[in-house]
Formats: C-alpha cells, structure tokens, sequence
C-alpha cells in the first residue's frame, strides 16, 4: 500500500499544474487589480482559499479510483437532481436568478455540482455501451438524462452553463461514435428549434441576445457591457497599461471586471502579451488533458477526461469571445482565473478525475 | 471493481487527435479577434478609452461686476446650477428622453424641442436644458447619476441686479446671444454664451463678460468625479465703475415714484450721469435667468412700456423748456435787439390765427416782458413774437448746434435723436412747404419738436458751461471727450441763467414753489400738450393719457453748476408742480451729501492731524465728484501747517 501511494505521488501529473498554477496566480493578480480601492479590496486571498481549499479537493478525489466513483453515477446523479430541484425551490436570488445554495461557507452554485457529475454519469453511461456507434436509441436515452438537469438548469435561469452542458454533451457523444449523418440531422433540428426556444428566454435574456446582434440598439445594458469591455481589450494595446492602470478596469468601465470579465481587465492592463500568455497556457492545459485521455486506461477514463476538458475549453471558448464581443453576453466564468468559490472549487474536483484516471492510465 | 473486469480499452485515437486541432484552432480564433482589437484597432479603442473617462465641462467665468461711483456694488453675481445634457449617446438619451423630463419638471416637448434645436452643434458640446437648476432638480441628478450618465449640473453666475427696478434701464440685462450677435462677434460668441442685452450690460459687454474656461475630469463608470486632468481656468469680466451715485440715484427714483417719466442727473463738467431713472421700471430679475415668451410679450405689450428707457428713448415736445434754446438763439444771434420787449394780453394773433399765454387761463396777461420776465414766468407771447422775428432757420441751426435733433451719443444702446423740424426737414419728410404759423409753436417748443430727458440736460449743460459741450456717459474716469463746442458769450450765459435762476427763485418764477434756502438752484419748466385743444375736443374725453407732459430742467449752482437734473413726468400736466419737485429733491440730495461729506472732511482733518490727511481728504473730493482732487488735498495740508 505505501508502495502505491508513493509511486502515485510521483506519478502526479506536474506538467498539468505548470499551467494551472500560472492562470490562478495570473487570476490573482488581476483580481487585486480589479479590486483595489474598492469595497472588494483583497478578494484575491479569498481566492486563494477557494484554490487551496479546491487542491484538497482535487488530492482526495485523485486517490479514490474513478471507477468507484463511476460506480456511484446513478446516485451522484439523483442527488443532482435533487439538488436543482431544491435550489429552484429555496436557492437564493442573485441578479434575477436561482443559483445558489447557501452552505454557510460558501454560496453553492449547483450546475457547477451538475456539471461535474454530468460527466461522470455520461462517461459511465458511454463506456458501458461498448460500441463505436451510437444508436438513434443510445442518442435518445442519452439526450432524456442529460436533458433534465439542463432544463431545471435553464429554469434558474443559467442559459450559460444549460449551453456548457450541450457542448459537453456534444463532445463526449463525438467521442463515443456519433454517426455523421446523425450529427447533421441534430445540427438541423437545433436550427428548426431555434425560433421556438426564442420564445421561453427570459427577457434579460433576450435583449442580451438582441444586444449582440444589434448593439447599436441597447447602449446601457448588454450592449454596453460588451462595447465596454471591447474598449478595455483594445485600448490595452500590445503590451498593455500596466497593473493597476488600465482607466476601463480601474474607473469601473468594465462589467464584473474580477470575475466574468475578468479578461478584459487582463487584456487592458497587461495588453495582448498578457492575453497570449494566458492563451498559451490554457492551450498547454487543454492539449495536456486530451494528452491524458489518449492516455487512459480505458474508455470510462478517456469520457471522464474529455468531458472535464470539454466543459473547460467551452468555458475559455465563450468567455474570450463575450470579452471580444464574438459572442453574447453569458455568466461564464473564466476557468482558474475568475473570482467564485464553486467555479474553482468545480475545475480542481474535475482536475482531480483527471488525475486519477493519468495515475491508473496502466491496465493492471 | 467486477463490473470492469472486462472494460473497454479500445480509445477513439483519431476523434481525440481531431480535438487536439479543435483546441488549436478555438486558441488560435480567440488569439486573432486579441490580436485585430489590441494590435490592428488599438488607437481607435484607446481614443473611446478617453473619451470614456474624461468628460470636458465648461467653467463659466463670471461676469464683472457694475460699481457705483464709490464703489459701491451695484450689480454682482450668485452661483447657481444650470442643467446639462450630455448628447453623445443618442440612443441613450432618446430612450431616457421622458424619465429626464419628469425628473426635471419638464415637459417632453420642451426638452426634445430644445435638444433638436441643438442637432447642429457637435455632439460632444452639452447643452443647458434648465437654467436654473431647483434644489429638487440636483437631488434628481444626483441621484440618477448610475443609470442617467446623461446628465451633469454646470456652475453658473447669475446676474443679481438691484431690487425693484433700481437703475433697471441704465443697467440693462443678459440672455442668451442670438445668432445675430454670434455673427457680428466675429467668433468670441458662442452659442448658449450669456451677454449683455441692453443698456450697459449692452454696451460694456466685451469688458465685462470674462472668457470662460474649461475643466477637463476623469469620472468613473457611474459618472462620478474621481480627478481632474487639466483645467483652463476662466478668465472673470473686468468691473465697471458708473458714475451714478448710488444715493443720488435712490433719491431720484423715489422723487420720481410710480409718476411715469424719466429723471437724467449729469455732472455738465464731465458729462458724467449721476442719475438715471426711467419709471416705470421692469424687475430685472425676470431677464436674470431665461425669461419665457410669455413674460416677455406681456412686458412688450404693456401699454406703460416698461422697456423703454425714457431717459434715452423718450422722445416729446419739450414744452417750455425749450424757451432755453429761444434766448439763447435771441442773444447769439443777435438778431433781435437785447432790449426786446412785448406786451403780453394773454393772446395775440399769427398769421391770421389766435395764439394763447398760458397766463390767459388765470384770467390775465404778463403785461409788459423782456427776456428775463419771459423766462422767469415763461411768457409764450414774448417767445411768439421772438420766434416770429427770428425764423425757423434761426431756431434749427441753435437747436440743432445746442444738441437737440441728433444723439447725445451716451453710452447706452438704443438712443433715440428726437427732432428739430426745420424748412428743409418738411420739404424732405413729408414735401410740404413751410407754414410760417409753425414757427410760433416751435418757439415754445410745440409742433414737431421732440426732444429725449437726456437732450435736454445736455443742452442746458451745455449753455450753462459757456458751450462746452460733453457727451454724457456712464462711466467713472472716462476720459471726458471734447464735443464740438458751441462757443456763446459769457454776457448771453449770463442772462439765461439769471433767467432760470429766477424761475425758481423769484416770487414771480414758476416754480418758485422749488426753490432751495441757500442753494442757487436754477431751472426752466415746460408744459407740453401731448395733443392739440382740438385733438382732446374730438378725442371726447380728457383723460390721463392725454394730460400734458409735466418739464423740468434744472441745474445748481448758478456759475459753474455741478449738476443739470432734467426732470419728464408724463401727463404731469405743469412743469412746476409735477416735475420742479423731483429735481429740487435731487440737487438737495446732492448739497446735503456734499455738505455731510465736507463737515465729515473737516473733523477728520482735525482728528488725524499729523496723519496724511491729504489721502482721506483726497478720496472724500473724489467721491464728491467736485473733479480737482488736488486742490482738496493742497487745502488739507494747509490744514496741517
């Protein structure tokens, strides 16, 4: 037993934190600029607890093999759901919508559990299959288990993580042996789908939707947030303002500048070889995780993988492109970097699977 | 673990390295849209960076003030806050357009009408949609200043002009500039400037109004001011100091009351204006933030005419008063022996038409005049007669050559010339030939003869100082200019003022009633019909506004006066009753300050015996406006030895 555990230890994936550690240190620094002089001053050191604290997490979760955990799916799985059911019934409001559960010490996002234990269920599931092509069955039963913890999600209303989940579904379906011709009747009904889901968004929702289509229209809401932050990017030129010094972040400019926007404020002040930096590494981390999967010891552990590296590479895909204005505004935070205990506490578990399946990557 | 005794290890080799590509490709999109805002479109956002944080507001340099001749404050200023609207944000403002009008007590219509009216200047110029901003109206800014980035309160000077329409015409008033004086400034106007509008405010515009500047901030996200870049600081107007006094002018108004009319008192020295009233007068507080069309058509359509400054614009038969000008034109002229004389039965026919003495309605005539008893109790038959001898020719070319017919050339906008009707002016107005009966009412300055109050201080300063004629202003230490002088002998100066001196001060004079114990306080009085007898006969009624036009003109003292007063008091009907007093009670004023003024000199002298006296006694002539400041302190340090 000592034996394996010392071999574990060294068979850490320290490549892997090379990048981790460089965005959560990055992510600090620019949470203390975003934050100086303001009533939040200092909510990097919370941030850094959420990271030790997500650390712990991500050893312990390494340690107990993911198979047994896999084991536990259908429960993990339920007690989701009743967690989304019980946020949507008692959950605080924040912002105009039911989110959190207050845990004392911290205000729980569920999806963020949801998320989590979606790839779980969905890797359990896939490998169980044992095929290389899904069936229009497998793809029904799979749309109907991943569908209602994202339909209680959309109901809080978090379109952001509700669409996280449907490329992370994407993903692992992709994996599993989606047939092409299946894929393009999907991408087809989603089209047809499309002008009917219009009509269950929330208003907000809508008009930051209308707001990036048309942002010439709503200059104070989304479409302020959006030009606001393109300001702060742009204006950050090559090599930046400097901390503490970009006008956007530090006059207010920018929206949530320490957590979802927390780019912007990175690209104001450190310019765009701030962004590159942060770019190569989550290229690093995102290619080390797919690095893994090829590595796994078999199929559960590469879905496992995959689905963590899929939720985090969607979280950098659309939360650069809102920075940039590539895409609507959505409450996606930046992985490692934004300010948010469940966001953080979320990538180290996941990171933790990832460790567990590299540290039993040797078939027995 | 039985479950995954047989797992599956086959991996999707191909569909992972395909991911591997997404990856790159997602990276190398999002490195492109950093790469197109922050390296290609770098300027353009810094540019909106700036923009966004540093707001430019006016600083409005405040106006300078208006002193008396003491330099005592007469105009000021009080801060106050005008409502800006910020316009770079259309989309912003047409969406918040009826939350601003209701927080503002507005209504919509206004406040789009004006900032549509403003769609020619440049975006970035804010407008001022209320002027004068209600504490409500800084609580609802302040308040709103997150979610209505739009709005911002500007610091502004009003003008606090003196209460109840103190000096209101001579001061005059502000507002906007219209375009037309935007194009005549030659570019230092802009719009939305504040400049003067009338009177001095008017004409002293360029030295009082100052250059505003301009306050560059950083503001945050919410609006709020978190530094300051650079300022361009204001540049205040220049004070001007009047040469009103403020006492005399407080006298006069009161003399005056709420009789309608004009009093001018002028230093005939200098041609400085000591006093300027014209009643009745309009609240200049209306015109000192921004007067409503209502307020201002009600103003024009007043049937008093409270915009009219009579003292400068007042133009009407001077009645009597004009009898000045007929001995003066009798002596120079020589043209009628010294010693003429007429009897006076009340009435005496012209050219086949009766004309009257105003004595005839007592019953009686002067019986026999000469020039001193004609004008000592204005006999109208001696100036009939005088008038008749001399021709109209005669009258114009004195008249004209005495200041009447052209502007005195004051310091104020607007002044009217009155009139001087002569052959050649009937031919060219209305071509008509000259009728010879004319002439007799021009003599006693009936028929077309119009004149201003402040003509007719000029003229009789003007005869009183020998023909050295200066142009009255407004201003202290102006350098008095030269008019064209007039010469007249000291023997005809002489006689015409022993012939108002009598007026007032001879038991005969009409308006003895005046006369001050111990000051030589001459004058001449005038009547003058506002119409015919004939006119008021088909008129049907005698009313008040068809009552006669009460004169005065009076000086004191006697040789080398120091103050002309001219007196109008409109449908005053007699000179002597309606319009004398007014001026007796400002040359007292002016003989009890000086009095007060040199006992105060006196004990001062004696107190500070070995101090420099010479200053104080210096400042007190100054003040007095008895000009040779020198001589007063040369006296002072004859004290001293």
């Amino acid at each position: 037993m000592m034996m394996r555990t010392e071999s574990r230890i060294r068979d850490f994936d320290w490549t892997l934190m090379v990048p981790v550690a460089g965005l959560c240190i990055i992510g600090m620094i620019q949470i203390a600029s975003a934050t100086r002089g303001t009533n939040l001053d200092g909510l990097q050191w919370k941030q850094l607890e959420w990271i030790v604290l997500g650390l712990v997490g991500m050893l312990v979760l390494s340690r107990v093999d993911y198979h047994a955990i896999l084991e536990q799916a259908p429960v993990l799985y339920l007690v989701t759901l009743g967690l989304l059911v019980v946020v949507l019934a008692l959950g605080q409001t924040k912002f105009g919508a039911r989110r959190w559960l207050n845990l004392g010490f911290l205000h729980l996002q569920v999806s963020e559990v949801a998320k989590l234990i979606i790839i779980v269920t969905l890797a359990r599931y896939l490998s169980e299959l044992r095929t290389d092509r899904l069936t229009l069955a497998d793809l029904a039963k799979i749309g109907v288990f991943t569908g209602i913890p994202t339909l209680l999600i959309l109901l809080q209303p978090d379109l952001g993580t509700a669409l996280v989940i449907v490329a992370l579904v994407a993903v692992e379906i992709f994996l599993a042996g989606l047939e092409w011709k299946h894929a393009l009747a999907m991408v087809a009904l989603a089209a047809l789908l499309l002008p009917a889901a219009w009509h269950v968004l929330k208003p907000y929702q809508k008009q930051r939707l209308t707001a990036f289509f048309r942002p010439e229209e709503t200059s104070q809401t989304s479409g302020y947030q959006t030009q606001q932050s393109k300001i702060a990017v742009g204006s950050g030129g090559i090599r930046g303002r400097g901390f503490g010094q970009g006008t956007q972040n530090q006059l207010g400019f920018v929206p949530v500048r320490w957590a979802d926007f927390i780019l912007a404020g990175l690209a104001e002040e450190q310019g765009f070889a701030g962004v590159l930096v942060v770019m190569l590494l989550y290229l690093g981390l995102l290619l080390r995780l797919v690095g893994t999967a090829q590595l796994a010891g078999d199929r559960a552990g590469m879905f496992l993988v995959m689905g963590v590296a899929a939720v985090i590479g969607v979280h950098v895909l659309v939360n650069a492109a809102m920075v940039i204005g590539y895409m609507p505004v959505t409450g996606i935070p930046l992985p490692l970097m934004s300010h948010g205990g469940s966001s953080i506490l979320f990538v180290f578990l996941a990171l933790g699977l990832v460790m567990n399946v590299r540290l039993r990557r040797f078939v027995n | 673990m039985a479950s995954w005794e047989g797992r599956d290890t086959r991996l999707p080799q191909g569909r992972l390295t395909f991911c591997t590509y997404v990856i790159v490709g997602m990276v190398c999109l999002l490195l492109f849209g950093f790469w197109k805002l922050q390296v290609l479109d770098s300027d353009y956002y810094a540019q909106l960076a700036e923009r966004n944080r540093i707001r430019s507001i006016p600083v409005i340099a405040p106006r300078g003030k208006m002193l008396d001749r003491e330099g005592r404050v007469v105009v000021d200023n009080y801060p106050s806050f005008s409502v800006l609207v910020l316009r770079e944000d259309q989309a912003l403002l047409e969406q918040h357009l009826n939350e601003i009008a209701e927080g503002l007590d507005m209504q919509p219509d206004d406040l789009r009408q004006q900032i549509d009216a403003a769609q020619a200047l440049p975006r970035f110029n804010p407008i001022v949609v209320k002027p004068e901003a209600t504490p409500a109206d800084i609580a609802f800014i302040e308040s709103h200043r997150a979610d209505l980035p739009l709005l911002e309160l500007l610091m502004v000077h009003r003008r606090k002009y003196p209460e109840g329409g103190f000096l209101a015409h001579a001061i005059g008033y502000v507002g906007e500039v219209s375009e037309k004086q935007i194009e005549a400034s030659g570019g230092k106007l802009r719009p939305g400037d504040i400049a003067g509008k009338s009177g001095l405010e008017k004409t002293y515009n360029d030295v009082l109004m100052g250059t505003d500047g301009m306050r560059r901030v950083i503001v945050n996200s919410l609006g709020k001011e978190v530094g300051r870049l650079e300022q361009k600081e204001a540049i205040p107007g220049k004070p001007i100091h009047l040469s009103i006094d403020y006492d005399l002018q407080s006298v006069a108004e009161e003399a005056l009351g709420p009789q309608e009319g004009a009093v001018v008192a002028m230093d005939p020295r200098t041609g400085e204006v000591l006093a300027m009233v014209s009643h009745p007068a309009y609240d200049p507080k209306d015109f000192a933030v921004r007067v409503s069309k209502e307020e201002w058509q009600a103003l024009n359509e007043d049937p008093t005419h409270p915009l009219i400054n009579r003292a400068i614009q007042a133009q009407l038969a001077p009645g009597s008063v004009f009898k000045v000008v007929m001995a003066t034109a009798m002596l120079e002229s020589k043209a009628v022996p010294a010693d003429f004389s007429v009897t006076c039965t009340g009435a005496e026919d012209f050219y086949g038409r009766p004309f009257h003495c105003w004595i005839a309605s007592k019953g009686r005539g002067h019986g026999h005049v000469g020039l001193h008893e004609a004008i000592v109790e204005s006999c109208d038959i001696f100036f009939y007669n005088l008038g008749k001898r001399l021709g109209i020719d005669r009258i114009a070319y004195y008249a004209s050559h005495l200041g009447l017919g052209r502007k005195t050339g004051i310091d104020l906008p607007g002044e009217q010339e009155g009139l001087v009707p002569s052959e050649e002016w009937k031919q060219r107005v209305f071509k008509q030939q000259w009728y010879p009966g004319e002439t007799i009412s021009v003599a006693v300055g009936q028929g077309a003869t119009t004149v201003t109050p402040v003509q007719l201080a000029y003229m009789v300063a003007g005869v009183a100082e020998g023909g050295n004629f200066h142009r009255p202003h407004m201003l202290l230490g102006e350098t008095k200019t030269e008019e064209p002088s007039f010469p007249i002998t000291e023997d005809t100066v002489e006689q015409v003022s022993q012939g108002m001196y009598g007026v007032v001060n001879e038991t005969d004079g009409t308006a003895h009633a005046a006369h001050l114990e111990g000051i030589e306080f001459c004058g001449k009085t005038g009547s003058a019909q506002v119409i015919s007898n004939e006119g008021k006969s088909r008129a049907g009624h005698v009313g008040k506004d068809l009552a006669d036009n009460a004169w005065f003109v009076g000086f004191a003292p006697r040789r080398n006066p120091e103050i002309v007063v001219s007196v109008l008091v409109q449908h005053g009907v007699h000179g002597a009753t309606a319009a004398a007093p007014v001026a007796r009670d400002v040359i007292k004023a002016y003989y009890d300050k000086k009095s007060s003024l040199e006992k105060k000199q006196f004990t001062v002298d004696l107190k500070h015996y070995d101090v420099d006296s010479a200053e104080s006694a210096k400042t007190v002539a100054a003040t007095l406006g008895t000009g040779d400041a020198k001589k007063a302190g040369d006296s002072a340090h004859g004290n001293e030895r």
